[in-house]
């Protein structure tokens, strides 16, 4: 097995003495299948164990590691080295504060997330003795590819709209709304419509289409939200010029 | 014992260095860019009107102003960056009207194809009734 040594540029911050982040420079001799995780965890075992970042998994089920490589947002343990020249630098998650080194603050993407309600929420209230709800496979179809989400957040730091307009609720959030209003066992979309309609959900997107692209589980947030805008409008027409087809 | 933690979050300023981070912010600005061509070119023809509206003397200078050097510089720019908005968003409608038929979503680039082929029949049906067949 070949290795190579490669420089890392690593972004480093340290909330108790740094008053900005800086980069440090690491030679790493990286094995030839290894992942820029591999590389963070060979220079924490062996050289600077003060680094921090996240992980868990190592194989992009997690979406812990996900930051910025050679400022692309990627999933550091579905990044392999050979795929890289020259200096890799590695920076925390775009439009994220940096809560130490890699370690970026996620509180603002997880209270949208909550605020979306992504669950299921049963059209009418059903026992259990009544069974299982039953769907097709054309049913599943429908909404499948929006469950594969992770919660990476590589989305939102491809996204220049969140970058620039925080309040804006952002790709992953909106596809896993609408993930449910496009699941048959669901009765919430009016609840969710609240947040994603708003001018903050689904409107504060331009259609940059950069979250669909970054997305290492090739989820379409980018057609999820043109979706919604879609139906928004079409609830909007129906409720101002036919409000007879409301119920 | 825990160690009283602190915490200090460094937010970073974004700046206008995202354009240039990844092409595809670059071909996303010059979508984005193309409405002020196509939006000039529509100022054009609504002032052409007023000229025809104000007599024959004015819309005669009108048609002359068209044939100038500026104006057709104009044209040409103004419709390269209006087929390119127009291609762009044809590409991107797939993803806005997904069409379930049975299991399986319609592939991509029939949904495509379908708005190219519309605006193809549109066109001609504008060229035809302008006369220029």
């Amino acid at each position: 097995m070949g290795e190579r040594t490669i420089e890392m540029e690593v972004q480093r911050y340290h909330p108790e003495k740094d008053s900005e982040p800086h980069f440090q420079r690491y030679s790493v001799t990286c094995r030839e299948e290894w992942v820029v995780l591999d590389a963070l965890n060979h220079i924490k075992e062996t050289m600077d164990p003060t680094l921090s970042y996240r992980w868990s998994c190592h194989m992009a089920v997690c979406g812990s590691c996900g930051m910025m490589i050679n400022k692309e947002p990627k999933l550091a343990c579905k990044a392999f080295i050979r795929d890289y020249e020259g200096v890799v630098r590695v920076e925390p998650l775009a439009h994220f504060p940096v809560e130490r080194d890699l370690v970026t603050v996620i509180d603002d993407f997880m209270e949208k997330l909550k605020r979306v309600r992504p669950y299921i929420i049963p059209k009418q209230a059903r026992a259990v003795a009544d069974g299982e709800y039953l769907q097709t496979p054309a049913e599943l179809k429908k909404f499948k590819q929006y469950s594969m989400c992770i919660n990476c957040m590589l989305c939102y730091a491809a996204c220049p709209e969140y970058g620039l307009i925080p309040k804006y609720i952002g790709p992953a959030a909106i596809a896993l709304a609408h993930r449910y209003n496009q699941d048959s066992r669901d009765g919430g979309r009016e609840q969710r419509q609240e947040e994603i309609a708003a001018t903050e959900g689904a409107w504060e997107c331009s259609f940059v289409g950069a979250c669909s692209e970054v997305c290492p589980e090739h989820v379409d947030p980018a057609g999820a939200i043109q979706q919604v805008k879609i139906r928004s409008m079409v609830d909007w027409y129906t409720e101002h010029l036919m409000p007879w087809l409301k119920k | 014992m825990a160690e009283k933690m602190s915490r200090k979050p460094y937010v970073r300023e974004m700046t206008s260095e995202w354009i240039f981070r990844h092409p595809r912010y670059l071909r996303y600005m010059t979508r984005e860019f193309s409405c002020l061509f196509i939006g000039g070119w529509t100022l054009m023809m609504v002032w052409g009107l007023k000229q025809l509206a104000e007599g024959p003397a004015a819309w005669a200078a009108f048609l002359e102003f068209l044939k100038s050097p500026a104006s057709i510089a104009f044209h040409v720019v103004a419709l390269v960056f209006a087929v390119y908005h127009s291609v762009t968003w044809f590409n991107l409608t797939p993803k806005a009207l997904p069409l379930q038929v049975g299991e399986e979503f319609v592939p991509g680039a029939a949904i495509a194809g379908a708005h190219f082929g519309a605006w193809a029949v549109l066109s001609l049906a504008v060229l035809y009734f302008a006369g220029a067949f």
